[in-house]
């Protein structure tokens, strides 16, 4: 049987991340297909709890340490290494996340093993692998095929449903000692927390845009309450700002702010090129309009040729349910 | 000093009419005090202005001085834009000219004849009468001139002569602009008052008939007698007010060098050497930056012209900056300038500051928002009625803060668009000429085949989907004319004349050499562009394409009038629906492209109407200057293209506000949308209407 | 203080990429190449530093084409010396530019040990290595990631934020020597006008050193492609309940909800 595949499960203040079932489902996948074990591993201190929820790995392999409080690369790093050169995993996932990006590069340079980045799927393929990753910001495709194993797969979030990740067996929990270092030349000394009142667009991971179709400050609360939902920011098309519907600093586009969100939606927004300008590269573009034709239609990715005042209601409570 | 002459002749009269010896005396220790002070001062300015760069453009052109006079002596700057203050200008004008000019008679026949020989005196006689109506009539035209003003100012208060109080310049006082402002006025009725009160004064104590051609002062006299003013009384009176009439004289020769009043000789100075064609960008400079770092990298005239500035305001209300509520004033830029000027430089005195802790000119003494809310649209420099250039100073500030790295981010991103794709949108250059393929046929390659035009597209009606439907208009306008016409597909290049603008004088050059190499491959023989800035570009900053045997460049509007008007153009369906016509910047005051596009409109049959600011008045729509790609400025009151389009839209029963430049229709029809005016109004390009009007595919023989 | 950038050159994606005839790499035909974005934060976060607290920059990249121009930006910027590894032969992934340059640093004369080495936390071909870890693993010193704000204090002290999800900043301090993958400098990089960067070609000069790219590679590209990406969207229709089910799945699948 050849050597597990592993999981790193990624905790963040208290709680796992979404990627980590994603990755969970992903790896599922590659240990059945090749025969192998699914070991889920995951750094953290009090987390036994956590490590009950991970079902769907053969086997969750926890290390309790308070070094391991926080996600710190460094630490992390060399934990991971320790055991994995102890457990000897032939298959390595890592989430491609703020939390656990430092690890990506990391882990493979101390195991001195290959990496392979930007990975949206991984496949068995005889007895090696075939991942597919996306390159050069999404221009590109990729397969690849790493020449030796084991192997650091830095996986993208989004490769599989997060639900198809979930079990409800109970996974067996094995604490491991996994070597805290005492010292690695970086310590965390705290968080900062974004300054309330004063948002950043920039920084936001989801931007809930409006348009002149909103028709008028009154509908605002539609759109602030999806954002919220969503954990974004409301931003706006320069004639919304002009209007005084939102503030300056709110405003997307050539004149405005340039965005990069994971998720844009623009709730009736036309796409002039000096919108587009600032919102273009923003990873997933769902635009709500009720033209058809509307040039904002050529930037998105899914679109919705629907009256807003009608549609974002219904999408409240569809996401609302979605979470509950 | 007052008017006279040798007594004794019966038509003449005393100077210093019974004045005390020791009175006499100290009018003559006080007289020399206020010359002395008054070079003093002008010594000061002069090695203030001597701190400054030497520029051979320094030199006014002789050949140019006779204009310059006239202009001068017509007023017709100050008549232009407003006939009020313009007359009551040209009465102060003349008044003081004529004032001055007997004040010196008098002092040569007084001061100098007189006491060397005493025969020779020239005011008696029939001289001395037309003399003393002469000088009435001054001080007539004078005081009313100066009245109309104090009116003005008082009670009509137009906005242009407010001056605003600002926070982000030091040494810029509004109220101390005020107090001057009241002192000229004040000082010169005082003055030209005073004068008539002392002659009357003198008529009602010695009673010549001859005097009535003094008419005022005869009036004046007559109205004393009236009220109860003996001749004894008059007399007495008469000491008392001509020293302070003498004094207030003295104040006001000692107030001109300090004060606005020095236009009166700055203003010469400044007309004298206004370039002969206003727009042209200015050389680099030997500093760091090749621009204004310091006070002192201005040159020695542009010090001196500043002091010329009369704060009339003219180039505030036509600065889309200023009237947009964005920071800069061209006027207030001016006067930031001239009081730092005083400030900061050295004068007879060494200046407060050392160079080493003197402020940054760009940024420091003239905030960097002023600099960048320019959209170089030129009006202040057309406008200005004493000639002062405040673009090129713009211009060279900005130069300095590029040199300095000292740009915004959206600036700086335009800057490596250009100079990494070629273009102001950071698209692939291979997708420049990407609206061809929407064309029913082939647009020749004029790398590839000799054409007769060649179209210069520009940037933004190659890439921008708005302003490609315009370009693909014009293109099959071309085509029914039976123009043969190409373009260099992938190898135009943005021209850079923005770039320049924004102060990237070397990313301007190469986009430059790379046109002008693309130009060389290509066989043509002339160059049509659609774009006013290309226009601008290629007429007047590509040196070497007009010195080469001169290839004739032509603005779209220019060609399509030929056609019309010789008849390769016919129009089959004649535009109904008023139209208005927007000048651009770039071809109107730039070009002096004024009529061409007009004769386009008359051609297609379609009664124009002219907004209140047309031709060399024009309002900018904001584009220009590299403005298109910076950020908005927060507490803006309204864009200039809002204010344009509110303009348009007052016409009565006009549709349409017509265009001739992609930037203003893309600006237009967005502040359409800001203002609500969108059913009211149309934009189109005036290529778009020539389309209309001959019939989509209609070609017709000439 | 002595700090060292590495950079390298990235495909512009502003041009249509090719796939080359080989079906496994990028046409070079239109391929244009610039900076990769976050080392350029990199070197103006060094700059930053500079002039903050004095000392020298260098900057080492793997040759490509117009790398040369953007060394010599760099020097038009403030950077001290710049030095070019030579020997690549570039192609997608960066193993082997990591690799060759990480091996390659002890060769530039005067280089190690510095104080602290900046580069970009993730490049867009990044595919196979990440310069940054490497290096610190290979110097044995301490690396942070996405990092938007670096100061040094005395006493060899480094302070860095790093970016968690949400706009949460981790607060951290570094021992130095370090390695720090820079997201973003504390603020834009400066520009450098056309005039200054033909000075420095004129004045300037760039090293070079020459690498050893390692043999074979540890990951093998065997196929490349455009993703099907559409020309407009994906219009999702029906009912205003089913419209929205759809969305909320689309959400949910790239971890959105
Ligand atoms: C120099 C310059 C700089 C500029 N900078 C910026 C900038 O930074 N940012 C910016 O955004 N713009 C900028 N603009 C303005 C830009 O050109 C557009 O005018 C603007 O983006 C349009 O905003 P909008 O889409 O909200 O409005 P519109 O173009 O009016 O679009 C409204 C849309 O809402 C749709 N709609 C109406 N009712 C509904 C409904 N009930 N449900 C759903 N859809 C509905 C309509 O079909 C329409 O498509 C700039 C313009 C210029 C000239
Ligand atoms: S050029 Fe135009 S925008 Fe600039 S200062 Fe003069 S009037 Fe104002
Ligand atoms: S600069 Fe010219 S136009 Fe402007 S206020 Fe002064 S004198 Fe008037």
């Amino acid at each position: 049987m050849p050597g597990a595949v592993w999981v790193i499960a990624e905790q963040w203040r208290g709680g796992l991340s979404e990627v980590t079932y994603e990755l969970l489902a992903l790896g599922r996948q590659i240990a059945d297909d090749r025969g192998a074990a699914l070991e889920a591993v995951l750094l953290g201190s009090g987390v036994v709890g956590l490590a009950e929820s991970l079902g769907l790995a053969d086997r969750v392999l926890y290390a309790d340490s308070p070094a391991f409080a926080e996600p710190v690369g460094e630490v992390g790093s060399r934990a991971l290494a320790a055991l994995a050169t102890e457990r000897k995993p032939t298959v390595v996932l890592v989430p491609i996340t703020n939390v656990s990006w430092d690890l990506v590069g990391l882990l493979p340079a101390r195991l001195g093993v290959p990496l392979v980045n930007f990975c949206m799927d991984v496949a068995a393929v005889g007895d090696g692998l075939e991942a597919r990753c996306l390159v050069f910001g999404g221009k590109m495709e990729v397969r690849a095929v790493p020449e030796s194993e084991p192997v650091v797969i830095g996986v993208l979030p989004g490769a599989r449903r997060a639900d198809a990740g979930r079990s409800t067996k109970r996974p067996e929990v094995e604490p491991v000692a996994a070597p805290a270092p005492e010292t690695c030349g970086v310590r965390l000394l705290g968080y900062e927390e974004p300054e309330a009142g004063d948002i950043d667009i920039t920084q936001q991971e989801v931007l809930v845009s409006v348009g002149r179709g909103l028709q008028g400050q009154a509908n605002l609360d539609l759109a602030e309450e999806l954002a919220e939902l969503l954990g974004g920011a409301v931003s706006a098309s320069r004639p919304a700002v002009d209007m005084g519907w939102l503030p300056m600093t709110r405003q997307v586009g050539k004149s405005g702010m340039l965005v990069k969100p994971k998720l844009y939606i623009a709730l009736g927004i036309s796409g002039a090129p000096e919108h587009v300008e600032g919102m273009k590269d923003a990873a997933l573009i769902v635009a709500v309009n009720t033209d058809p034709g509307a040039p904002i239609f050529n930037v998105a990715h899914y679109g919705v040729a629907e009256d807003l005042l009608e549609f974002v209601p219904v999408l409240i409570d569809k996401v609302k349910e979605h979470k509950s | 000093m007052i008017w006279a002459a040798e007594a004794g002749d019966p038509v003449s009269r005393p100077v210093f009419y019974s004045l005390p010896l020791w009175l006499t005396i100290t009018f003559y220790v006080v007289a020399v005090a206020t010359l002395v002070w008054f070079f003093y001062a002008v010594a000061r300015k002069i090695r203030r202005y001597r701190s400054g760069r030497q520029d051979p453009a320094d030199r006014p052109a002789w050949r140019r001085l006779p204009g310059a006079l006239l202009g001068v002596f017509t007023n017709r700057n100050v008549l232009r834009d407003n006939w009020y203050a313009g007359l009551a200008h040209l009465a102060v004008f003349w008044g003081f000219v004529g004032l001055f000019v007997a004040t010196i008679l008098v002092l040569v026949d007084n001061d100098i004849l007189h006491p060397l020989l005493p025969s020779w005196t020239f005011m008696k006689g029939d001289f001395y009468l037309v003399f003393s109506w002469l000088a009435d009539f001054s001080g007539a035209i004078l005081v009313v001139g100066l009245a109309m003003f104090v009116f003005r100012r008082a009670v009509l208060r137009p906005r242009q002569l407010r001056v605003e109080e600002r926070d982000d310049v030091a040494f810029l006082k509004p109220r101390v602009v005020r107090w001057e402002d009241w002192a000229f006025l004040v000082l010169l009725l005082t003055a030209g008052l005073g004068g008539f009160f002392l002659e009357a004064l003198r008529i009602r104590a010695t009673n010549p008939s001859f005097e009535g051609v003094s008419f005022v002062g005869w009036l004046l006299s007559g109205w004393l007698g009236d009220t109860g003013v003996t001749a004894s009384g008059a007399d007495t009176t008469f000491g008392y007010l001509w020293v302070f009439h003498a004094l207030s004289a003295m104040a006001l020769i000692a107030f001109i060098p300090t004060s606005k009043a020095w236009h009166m000789l700055a203003g010469w100075y400044s007309l004298a050497v206004k370039p002969a064609r206003i727009g042209d960008m200015p050389p680099a400079v030997p500093t760091a930056g090749g621009g204004y770092g310091r006070l002192e990298d201005l040159s020695r005239g542009e010090l001196a012209i500043l002091e010329a500035c009369i704060r009339c305001g003219r180039c505030h209300v036509e600065c889309p900056a200023a009237e947009g509520g964005f920071p800069l004033s061209p006027r207030d830029l001016i006067l930031a300038l001239q009081v730092s000027a005083r400030r900061l430089l050295p004068g007879l005195r060494p200046a407060p500051g050392t160079t080493a802790t003197a402020p940054a000119l760009a940024g420091e003494v003239i905030p960097a928002s002023w600099l960048w809310s320019c959209t170089s649209c030129l009006a202040c420099d057309e406008v200005c009625p004493l000639g002062i250039q405040h673009l090129p100073l713009i211009l060279q500030m900005r130069r300095d803060l590029v040199a300095r790295g000292e740009v915004s981010d959206r600036i700086q991103d335009t800057l490596t668009n250009v100079m990494r794709y070629g273009n102001s949108l950071g698209q692939s250059p291979r997708n420049r000429a990407r609206w061809v393929k929407e064309l029913p046929f082939e647009v020749k390659d004029a790398r590839k085949e000799p054409v007769e035009y060649l179209w210069f597209v520009g940037d933004y009606a190659s890439f921008d989907p708005r302003a490609q439907a315009v370009t693909l208009a014009a293109a099959r306008v071309f085509h029914a004319a039976g123009l043969d016409f190409g373009i260099l597909y992938e190898a135009e290049q943005n021209t850079g004349t923005d770039v320049r603008r924004i102060g990237e004088e070397g990313l301007f050059e190469m986009q430059r050499d790379k046109n002008l190499q693309a130009l060389a491959k290509a066989q043509f023989r002339k160059i049509l562009t659609t774009d006013p800035h290309s226009y601008h570009a290629l007429t007047r900053e590509y040196g070497s394409l007009n010195g080469n045997g001169g290839v004739p460049v032509l603005h779209h509007t220019e060609v399509l009038a030929g056609l019309l008007e010789s008849g390769r153009l016919c129009i089959v369906a004649p535009l109904r629906g008023d139209v208005t016509y927007h000048d651009p910047c770039y071809l109107g005051r730039y070009g002096r492209v004024f009529d061409a596009p007009r004769r386009v409109l008359t051609a297609l049959g379609a009664p124009l109407h002219e907004m209140p600011r047309n031709r060399e008045r024009a309002f900018c729509c904001g584009a220009g200057g590299g403005r298109i790609w910076m950020e908005d400025v927060p507490g803006v009151k309204e864009r200039p293209a809002e204010s344009r389009v509110r303009e348009a839209a007052g016409l009565k029963g006009v549709g349409t506000l017509v265009v001739a430049c992609p930037k203003d229709l893309v600006m237009f029809r967005d502040a359409l949308k800001t203002t609500g005016l969108e059913e009211v109004l149309a934009v189109r390009d005036i290529v778009e209407l020539v389309e209309d009007a001959i019939g989509a595919t209609q070609r017709s023989e000439a | 203080m002595k700090t060292l950038v590495l950079l390298k050159m990235v495909p512009d994606v502003v041009e249509e990429l090719e796939v080359a005839g080989d079906g496994a790499s990028l046409s070079r035909d239109f391929l244009r190449l610039i900076i990769n974005e976050r080392d350029e934060n990199a070197l103006e976060q060094a700059l930053i530093l500079k002039e903050r607290h004095q000392g020298t920059v260098t900057v080492v990249a793997p040759d490509a084409p117009e790398v040369d121009d953007v060394l010599y930006t760099a020097l038009a910027r403030g950077a001290d010396r710049v030095v070019k590894v030579t020997g690549l032969e570039e192609g997608v992934g960066s193993a082997e530019a990591t690799v060759t340059v990480a091996a390659a640093l002890s060769s530039v004369a005067g280089l190690l040990p510095v104080d602290l080495i900046l580069t970009g936390c993730q490049a867009i071909d990044d595919l196979d290595g990440l310069v940054g870890p490497l290096v610190a693993h290979q110097l044995g010193l301490p690396y942070v990631g996405i990092v938007t704000g670096l100061d040094v204090h005395p006493g060899g002290m480094g302070r860095c934020l790093r970016e968690y999800p949400g706009g949460v900043r981790g607060s951290f301090e570094l021992d130095l020597p370090a390695v720090v993958g820079i997201q973003g400098a504390e603020k834009p990089p400066r520009y450098v006008p056309i005039a200054k960067v033909r000075a420095a070609m004129t004045s300037g000069t760039i090293e070079t050193v020459a690498g050893s790219p390692p043999g074979a590679l540890p990951l093998r590209v065997v196929e490349m492609k455009k993703p099907e990406v559409a020309e407009r969207a994906e219009m999702i229709a029906g009912g205003l309940d089913d419209i929205a089910s759809r969305v909320c799945e689309i959400l949910a699948g790239r971890g959105l909800l």
